[in-house]
């Protein structure tokens, strides 16, 4: 188990890279800490597997020093690096039985036998694999495949990290649960230092202590759960994270407020105040789940066209028309609202600014 | 649903029938027919039943051309099987012109008219103008003298085979490792797997199907090798060198000898049939420890 820390680590697949485009991972200070539940989330191609391979030693970065626990570990090999991964696809030795496909890691570091076999037993009795142990591998179902990948990590008592990259995408949803819950067991048993790539928000927001949203080869923002949600600090964690993603107005300085086609809209003096300083473009965000959409007219609310409402069950999405823009808002199922003339709300509290995209608070 | 019943349905089979008929099941009747009879002219023949097959299975010539055959097909096999997976463990992992380069001159030998490999090794072995047989002869200072030497005969022919069929070997056995995916590579750096046992547990078990094939074609081929060796050694010095289908068309054009050579026919056949039914169902356990 360790502390793992990135000192401007890059990495680039171009042989020579110059421009901020040619990395894949641009070069940044990130650190884990020990014993945390992290995730990686992002669309494809944001290089999360690149940050992956880079802290596991598959990939050498093209820039910076990686630290375990304060030593440099840059130049050393994955297995020198004592960290385990579970690999999209479930990858697993054919040939051999399951209890020798977790031993596999053991006896190839000229572990003895006897403890081989008690640390695959306990492992395997974690796991719900004991019953197969004797069984070939190659016959069984995905997910178990994935547990002995997963097995094969955590026989390794020293194991520095164990490392995911979209573990669950060839599993059945309902098995996908089942292990996901078993992932958090095993956190909270061993204290693992557990990183989880996913392009999944749910799966990221119910796995990790602590997520770290990359775009376009950099991490926008790592936070928890409910601070990428109520304080997003990037426009891009804004519109990725939640369903519907959230709101994004242009707007201009006005007064003790903002401006958005006309309407005059409050916000926290604080922020106003760093909006006054600050360079680039200027937008509003707020969550759909902070706006209010109202049938008739209250203090502070805004003249605006109900243009659809999308009943989903346990919640109610209303659409409205203000001035250019449409807002999105997540309404209770019980909201009685309908289309044609409703009111906005937005209240200073979530009312959040961007400038250049990232928040200003 | 009920089955419909209607004999009419047979003819929709006919024409299926007949095309199996006139490229299979009628030229290895004629074989068939000449295996059961005494032709001693066009109008003249005689039924004999079983008679020729007793005599060639008794045929002392036919054991021993059927010894040669195997220990040919087992030397092949043994050669090239593991020097093509050698050779394409070495050949260049990445996409790109030095893959291209390789392939080509890997493959080239695949390429060559069969009479004409004979020819080249024919020429490539002659102490006098030959590279090969100069080198041997002169360099080395062994006598070199295939067409009398039957143990020089021997090691010129398989090693014209190996030559010959080792680049097939090698670009299945390419393909197959080109087809494991990275993360099984990443997987066995991360369990600190030796490059031993990358390829004992996750190269050779991949390459499984692969090799299954390579085998199969192998032995075919080899078993039922013609030209290169009618070229090169004619079968001499002796019968040193006779296999099986030398044999067969000593037996058959230059002996006439049609209805012992259709009898002849008919168990190699079978032979080959057998041996390659038992050499996949023997694969397909390699393995997966039970068939499937």
């Amino acid at each position: 188990m360790a502390r793992i820390e990135f000192q401007g680590v890059g990495h680039s697949y171009e042989p020579s890279p110059a421009a901020p485009e040619d990395y894949a991972l641009q070069p940044s200070d990130l650190h884990w800490d020990d014993g945390g539940a992290y995730a990686l989330l992002g669309p494809s191609g944001s290089g999360k597997t690149t940050l992956l391979n880079v802290i596991s030693g598959l990939v050498r970065p093209s820039k910076g020093r990686i630290l375990f626990d304060g030593s440099d570990v840059t130049g050393l090999s994955t297995a020198q690096r004592n960290i385990a991964q579970v690999f999209q696809f479930p990858v697993i030795y054919d040939t051999m039985t399951v209890f020798d496909n977790l031993a596999f890691p053991l006896r190839n570091r000229g572990v003895r036998e006897p403890e081989v076999q008690t640390r695959v037993g306990k492992v395997a009795e974690l796991l719900e694999l004991t019953d197969d142990l004797k069984r070939r591998a190659s016959g069984l179902a995905a997910d178990a495949k994935q547990k002995i990948s997963l097995g094969r990590g955590l026989v390794r008592s020293d194991v520095a990290a164990i490392l995911f990259d979209e573990p669950l995408t060839v599993i059945d949803p309902h098995l996908k649960w089942l292990l996901r819950l078993k992932l958090k067991q095993i956190h909270q048993e061993f204290k693992l230092t557990l990183i989880y790539v996913t392009h999944d928000q749910a799966e990221a927001l119910t796995f990790a202590d602590r997520v770290v949203v990359l775009s376009e080869g950099r991490a926008v923002q790592v936070g928890s759960p409910t601070d990428l949600f109520e304080r997003p600090a990037h426009t891009f964690v804004g519109h990725f994270i939640g369903s519907p993603g959230m709101n994004l107005l242009p707007c201009e300085l006005d007064g003790d407020g903002v401006r958005i086609d006309g309407f005059s809209i409050p916000v926290a003096p604080a922020r106003l105040e760093r909006a006054r300083g600050a360079s680039g473009e200027l937008i509003l965000g707020i969550r759909p789940e902070f706006v209010r959409c109202q049938a008739h007219a209250s203090a502070d609310s805004l003249a605006a066209e109900v243009t659809a409402v999308e009943d989903l069950g346990n919640y109610k999405i209303a659409t409205a028309r203000l001035g250019r823009h449409l807002v999105k808002a997540k309404l209770k199922a019980s909201a009685s609202i309908a289309p044609g003339p409703g009111w906005l709300v937005f209240p200073p509290k979530w009312t959040l600014l961007y400038a250049g995209g990232s928040v200003l608070e | 649903m009920r089955k419909t019943l209607d004999n009419r349905a047979w003819f929709l089979v006919l024409p299926v029938f007949a095309l199996v008929a006139f490229n299979a099941i009628i030229p290895l009747m004629t074989v068939v027919n000449y295996s059961v009879q005494d032709v001693f002219d066009a109008t003249h023949r005689s039924f004999v039943g079983a008679d020729w097959y007793r005599a060639m299975l008794r045929s002392s010539r036919l054991q021993n051309a059927l010894g040669r055959q195997f220990l040919f097909s087992a030397l092949v096999l043994l050669i090239e099987l593991p020097l093509g997976v050698g050779i394409a463990l070495v050949m260049p992992k990445k996409g790109g012109w030095a893959t291209s380069l390789t392939m080509v001159l890997v493959a080239l030998p695949l390429l060559i008219p069969w009479n004409v490999i004979g020819t080249i090794w024919v020429v490539f072995l002659r102490p006098d103008i030959g590279l090969l047989g100069h080198f041997i002869d002169h360099t080395l200072g062994i006598h070199f003298d295939y067409p009398t030497v039957p143990s020089q005969a021997w090691i010129s022919v398989v090693l014209m085979e190996a030559w010959h069929w080792t680049p097939l070997v090698a670009l299945l056995a390419y393909a197959g490792l080109r087809a494991i995916p990275d993360a099984y590579y990443q997987a066995a750096r991360i369990d600190g797997a030796s490059g031993w046992a990358v390829f004992r547990y996750i190269e050779l078990p991949k390459m499984r199907g692969v090799l299954t094939i390579a085998v199969l074609l192998r032995f075919m081929d080899s078993f039922l090798i013609y030209t290169e060796p009618f070229v090169l050694t004619g079968g001499g010095p002796g019968d040193s060198t006779t296999f099986l289908s030398i044999y067969l068309v000593k037996l058959a054009i230059g002996e006439f000898d049609v209805g012992s050579a259709g009898a002849f026919s008919i168990i190699y056949f079978l032979i080959v049939l057998a041996l390659s039914y038992v050499f996949y169902q023997a694969l397909q356990r390699v393995g997966t420890g039970e068939a499937k």
